[in-house]
């Protein structure tokens, strides 16, 4: 049987500080506000690229109620160490002027632009230890 | 208390970041411990107790596991790949690629095939030697 489904919407990864977070992602990767909202039983932070709105990011604070803190504690330990799993993968026009930007405005880059059979990509690590990879990719064959 | 252990998790990974990122230049343990903002002794040990390993050890295997990649995908002989992937002797480079893999550069070279187009960094991550058995 055929599915239905037909697009990523929204994906999510756990950010240690949400405002911290708004920044990396938008004043520093250029990304928008799709909506932050105070939801009461929480601060529901979403971003997109520019231009392209239906697919939201969900900055979500790990903590409680939604975790016990010793879970909510573990989570966030992942994921400053690197091994959460929260990864993104972005694409990008020109890899080398993205990388340019990106390293004049701060970001860490955890692998420096490389050629490879699929495209041009490199490596950062956002302030909180997710992964984030951006590709300039070359047309699928 | 956690806010302490994130910190530190951060420092360590920052510090481990830039082994990946920086495995062909010199580094050493004084300058990975500045970029983690910690003593040299300090540095070691809580690294160590973070991801399981030694940051020498770390490193050594960031090396290898370039130098594989470099052994399958291309033509360069084995000592221009040893300067390439960090090590400074060909001796320190072919003796430590040997206890880590099971053999030498050049019977690798023999009986690996290049891994497929995933994104480098799965690559390097899932085809490190493994320290822990």
């Amino acid at each position: 049987m055929g599915m239905t489904m037909n697009a990523i919407s929204r994906s999510q990864i756990y950010v240690l500080d949400q405002d911290e977070a708004l920044d990396f992602y938008v004043n520093k990767l250029g990304m928008e506000v799709n909506t932050d909202q105070d939801l009461g039983f929480m601060r529901w932070l979403t971003v997109n690229l520019p231009g392209d709105p239906e697919r939201e990011i969900l900055l979500e604070k790990p903590g409680a109620p939604a975790l016990d803190p010793a879970t909510a504690e573990q989570v966030r330990e992942l994921l400053t160490k690197g091994a959460l799993g929260g990864y993104l993968f972005m694409t990008t026009d020109d890899a080398h002027k993205t990388h340019e930007e990106l390293v004049a405005k701060g970001v860490e880059i955890t692998d420096e632009p490389t050629e490879r059979p699929y495209g041009i990509d490199f490596g950062i690590r956002d302030p909180f230890g997710n992964r984030i990879r951006i590709g300039q990719m070359f047309p699928r064959a | 208390m956690s806010r302490a252990v994130e910190e530190s998790n951060r420092a360590m990974l920052r510090a481990r970041d830039a082994m990946d990122r920086a495995y062909a230049k010199p580094l050493d343990i004084p300058a990975l411990a500045r970029i983690a903002y910690v003593s040299e002794s300090h540095f070691i040990r809580t690294f160590r107790a973070t991801f399981g390993e030694t940051p020498h050890r770390y490193l050594q295997r960031r090396r290898v596991e370039r130098a594989m990649m470099l052994l399958v995908e291309s033509d360069r002989d084995v000592t221009d790949i040893c300067y390439a992937v960090g090590f400074s002797s060909l001796g320190t480079f072919s003796r430590t690629f040997r206890q880590i893999v099971g053999e030498s550069p050049s019977d690798f070279r023999r009986h690996r095939v290049a891994p497929g187009n995933v994104p480098s960094c799965f690559a390097k991550a899932w085809t490190r030697p493994s320290s822990f058995g």
